[in-house]
């Protein structure tokens, strides 16, 4: 029988994997990808606490969750490119200008 | 819609925990290639494995709209954004393997288990109790119970969510926006730079007369050698797709400054 402890199991496990993506991976694109995927597995529960719980908020919530992510990869992709244009690089050591 | 499908008994659910442990074999898999595959499309064709995986499961919680949401919104739109992102970078612009933080990747995997091993702990020790039976809200009615909701007690977070996105369309606008430093070529001055290539007609298209239609295969010329110019170079990474196989091909184990540069030009990328 598959209960809601399977899909949050599941979620956290996807979550993880997405966390250690963006602290290993170095082409800022990906790591895009693996934020998306961190968000990707916290919509997961949401939309199973919703089960859970019988009402239809938790999926409310991850609807926004897709909406402002959507946002967001609209807005960080647009930055990559200017970033690209001016580096020529897509990897997130050469953006360094404010470091220090 | 009266037609629907009602799974019950024992058979039922022995289905539905196939179908989960499938899917979740299937997007654990996925997700861990992303993680470590090298090229960033292969990357985006795995994430897109994994978004899939979840739509179906949304389906099975009892989420028809999300999951269709998932797939149209997620599959289709934000992935084909990175990918044409991609296109635009060129999949050679990335790193090399070699790493610029000591041990950056043994601590990340030290975080990553550690950060496992908290959820798991948080979520073992909360009562995740059963899910109750299933109402009309989780089935034929989801789309009119969202609706109810977001018209009715989120509609203060869903106007704002139209200034998100004016405002997100118009960020992208204003940093994708390039001004024009130099005067437009005119056609004439087009027509002229082509010719003086030597080139006037267009490149040939890829895989012409080869042994693959994919478009990362060179065309053949009449007397059977590649074309190179027939590849695009956002594909090559700047390498003619000959040169780019013979040093995959013939890659032998380098050390320091000169392995990453070799990366750097197979195209190769982590």
């Amino acid at each position: 029988m598959v209960t809601p402890a399977h899909f949050i199991a599941l979620s956290v496990i996807l979550f993880v994997i997405g966390s250690v993506g963006v602290l290993v991976r170095r082409n800022a694109i990906v790591v895009f990808m693996c934020v998306e995927l961190m968000l990707n597995a916290a919509n997961l529960a949401f939309v199973t606490f919703a089960r859970m719980h019988g009402q239809l908020d938790g999926q409310i919530i991850a609807f926004f969750v897709m909406v402002v992510a959507a946002a967001e990869v609209v807005v960080g992709l647009a930055i990559l490119t200017s970033i690209f244009r001016a580096r020529r690089s897509a990897s997130v050591d050469d953006a360094n200008l404010m470091k220090y | 819609m009266s037609h629907h499908i009602v799974l019950a008994g024992p058979a039922a659910e022995t289905t539905k925990l196939l179908a989960y442990w499938v899917l979740a074999i299937i997007s654990v898999a996925a997700a861990l290639g992303m993680v470590l595959a090298r090229k960033a499309v292969h990357c985006a064709m795995l994430l897109a494995v994994v978004m899939l995986s979840l739509a179906v499961m949304y389906a099975m919680l009892g989420a028809p709209f999300l999951a269709f949401v998932q797939v149209i919104v997620y599959t289709g739109a934000v992935l084909m954004l990175f990918l044409f992102v991609l296109m635009i970078v060129g999949i050679s612009a990335a790193d090399s393997v070699i790493e610029t933080i000591r041990g950056q990747r043994l601590w990340a995997a030290i975080a990553g288990i550690a950060l496992l091993i908290l959820l798991a702990l948080v979520v073992g020790n909360a009562a995740i109790g059963g899910a109750p039976k299933a109402t009309a809200k989780f089935g034929n009615s989801n789309v009119t119970g969202l609706a109810n909701l977001i018209f009715t007690k989120y509609v203060y977070p869903f106007e704002i969510t139209s200034a998100l996105l004016i405002t997100a369309a118009l960020g992208a606008m204003v940093l994708a926006h390039r001004e024009r430093t130099s005067p437009k070529p005119s056609q004439r001055e087009l027509a002229a730079r082509r010719f003086a290539t030597g080139h006037p007609a267009p490149l040939p298209g890829p895989g012409t007369y080869a042994q693959h239609n994919a478009a990362d295969m060179p065309a053949l010329l009449p007397d059977g050698s590649q074309s190179d110019l027939s590849v695009s170079t956002a594909l090559t990474g700047g390498v003619s797709p000959g040169e780019a196989r013979t040093a995959l091909a013939t890659a032998e184990p380098q050390t320091g400054e000169s392995a990453a540069e070799a990366d750097q030009e197979a195209g190769e990328q982590w």
